[in-house]
């Protein structure tokens, strides 16, 4: 019965490797999950100018909408630091959404094959910012369980892995719009 | 005021929370409970919120049990455990018989190795065999071009969410509405959906059509079907080797005499009788419960996805009213499906041979994830 302490240790090893392997596996897939987003932001500043260009012959009279968006979007290319830039996101959002908005006014603008495929493009690369967000706090959230329960917790506090940080939106955004439900 | 009772929207079909004034998908008013300054009478608040079965019949059918409020984490996890101790049940159930069979001839841990063994050929072949087989039998073509431009941005939204790399996208030409994933891993994973369903789901359903795809993906879902599917057939093939085998074999034992460990095998050989006779039932039954878990796991997995449980739900209900045929449909791709394109899934059918939850049931779960109270 000499080779029962011998086998403890192995698998105690065992664990403990795993245990660690894991921890980096989720540090890792939040770091890549937080560039993600940097790459469906990156795109939409891309898409930006090809739909002012596509849309300005049309709107003569929205100058100002156009000129909005330009700012918004350059404001949030230059934005520096985290907080900064999800100001300046929100911001920018804001402007195509009532880009859109006026886009719906013009007839022979909604009808008009390029911006409704610059349209899809821009709605979908949208979408793909909010799950790029989503699947960083889903990560953040899978890795920050895992540091905070036993016995993974003792593993963790040896190695210093941290607690990671969510995406927060700015408080503005939070505030419930009032609705009429009877 | 009709508290429980989600009104479905007249002109898109979507389901919406109980009060709701206008249609969260389309923004078309709801004739629901009429408002302060919303006097419209149009459709009756009462009116059911399935699509598909807002038939008279509705009132005949047993109605389905009630389920609280689901958390779709939660959901998710029950499944996964769920399917997990099913499995366990196949495996024993394979190996049981293994064993048995074993001790009938005289050793049961020879019969136990070489139903390992059965397991292994078996398994290997189903996983190296063509997975993509699927897609010419149902006539799939790659999804490129400008009109199915939505289509691809949606898989590629629903990759991200899911965290896996976006698959491949095919459209299958065909009026009816349904859609399958298939390959063993995420890195090859396909999805299919044909142009009836393209036609008409909006957005936000198709949304939850492709999250319930790749929730199938990113669990890895045609390879327990394989592993199922392999144990079935193994289990199949253990127990008619043995029925024929003592059907013929007995004679020749008495002949020749050859009677091997004796008399120590006759609980042996009464028990592996009647393993050959049951487990075959039993290994059916249990791969199908396998595969229905699988399906209410990727509906909580899309719900966690999408974070909008309802748009699947909506979708579920328009694909049961638009028909879910496929050209080239048979059983064995039936399993691969969002909603089996063979059978018609009435509430009746939670039947233990069938490959899906009955479409109800996992509408209504959906709601209950979405925070809809169950009506009724």
């Amino acid at each position: 019965m000499a080779y029962i302490p011998l086998v403890l240790l192995v698998a105690i090893l065992a664990w403990f490797v795993a245990t660690y392997n894991k921890l980096v596996r989720f540090r890792n897939q939040i770091r890549n999950a937080w560039h993600q987003i940097d790459v469906q932001l990156k795109r939409r500043y891309d898409l930006i100018p090809n739909l002012v260009e596509v849309v300005k012959d049309y709107m003569a009279y929205e100058q100002e909408t156009l000129t909005k968006v330009i700012e918004a979007r350059g404001a949030a290319l230059s934005a520096k630091g985290p907080a900064a830039q999800a100001k300046a996101e929100g911001v920018l959002t804001e402007t195509l959404k009532s880009l859109f908005a006026v886009v719906e006014k013009y007839p022979e603008l909604k009808a008009n094959q390029n911006v409704a495929s610059l349209q899809e493009e821009l709605t979908g690369t949208e979408n793909k910012i909010s799950f790029a967000r989503q699947f960083y706090n889903d990560s953040v959230m899978t890795y920050n369980n895992a540091i905070q329960s036993i016995p993974t917790n003792f593993i963790a506090s040896f190695f210093n892995f941290g607690q990671e940080a969510y995406f927060e939106t700015e408080p503005e955004s939070r505030a419930v719009p009032k609705a009429n439900l009877r | 005021m009709s508290g429980g009772i989600a009104p479905a929207c007249p002109k898109c079909g979507g389901i919406n929370r109980p009060g709701a004034d206008v249609c969260y998908l389309c923004r078309e008013p709801l004739g629901g409970p009429p408002g302060p300054g919303n006097p419209s009478p149009v459709p009756p608040p009462g009116a059911n919120a399935f699509i598909g079965s807002s038939s008279p019949s509705a009132e005949a059918r047993p109605p389905l049990r009630p389920v609280p409020m689901l958390l779709f984490t939660e959901a998710a996890r029950h499944n996964v455990r769920m399917s997990a101790l099913l499995f366990v049940l196949l495996f024993a159930v394979f190996f049981l018989l293994g064993t048995a069979i074993g001790g009938a001839y005289g050793d049961p841990r020879t019969g136990l190795g070489l139903s390992f063994v059965l397991y292994a050929i078996f398994g290997a072949t189903a996983y190296f065999s063509g997975s993509s087989i699927v897609l010419s039998i149902h006539g799939a073509r790659e999804a490129g071009g400008e009109e199915h431009r939505q289509l691809r941005n949606v898989v590629e939204e629903m990759a991200i969410a899911a965290g896996v790399p976006p698959p491949k996208v095919y459209v299958i030409s065909a009026a009816g509405m349904n859609a399958f994933a298939a390959g063993r891993r995420p890195e090859e994973a396909c999805v299919a959906v044909t142009t009836g369903l393209l036609d008409r789901l909006n957005r936000e359903e198709l949304q939850g059509v492709i999250a319930h795809e790749l929730a199938h993906v990113k669990s890895r879902d045609t390879l327990y079907n394989v592993c199922a599917a392999v144990l079935v057939g193994a289990v199949a093939l253990l127990s008619d080797m043995f029925l024929r085998g003592t059907l013929w074999g007995r004679r020749g034992r008495t002949g020749g005499g050859r009677g091997g460990g004796g008399r120590g095998n006759a609980a042996f050989f009464v028990l592996a009788l009647l393993l050959a006779i049951l487990a075959p039932l039993a290994a059916k039954i249990l791969q199908m419960s396998i595969s229905r878990q699988r399906e209410y796991h990727a509906d909580a997995a899309a719900a966690g996805f999408t974070r909008n449980p309802l748009g699947l739900a909506s979708a579920l209900a328009k694909i049961t009213s638009g028909g879910p045929e496929v050209p080239g449909e048979n059983r064995g791709t039936q399993h691969l499906f969002i909603v089996n394109p063979l059978r018609v899934f009435g509430p009746d059918s939670s039947a233990l041979m069938s490959t899906h939850p009955p479409t109800e049931a996992r509408i209504q779960r959906l709601r209950a994830m979405g925070g809809v109270a169950a009506g009724r």
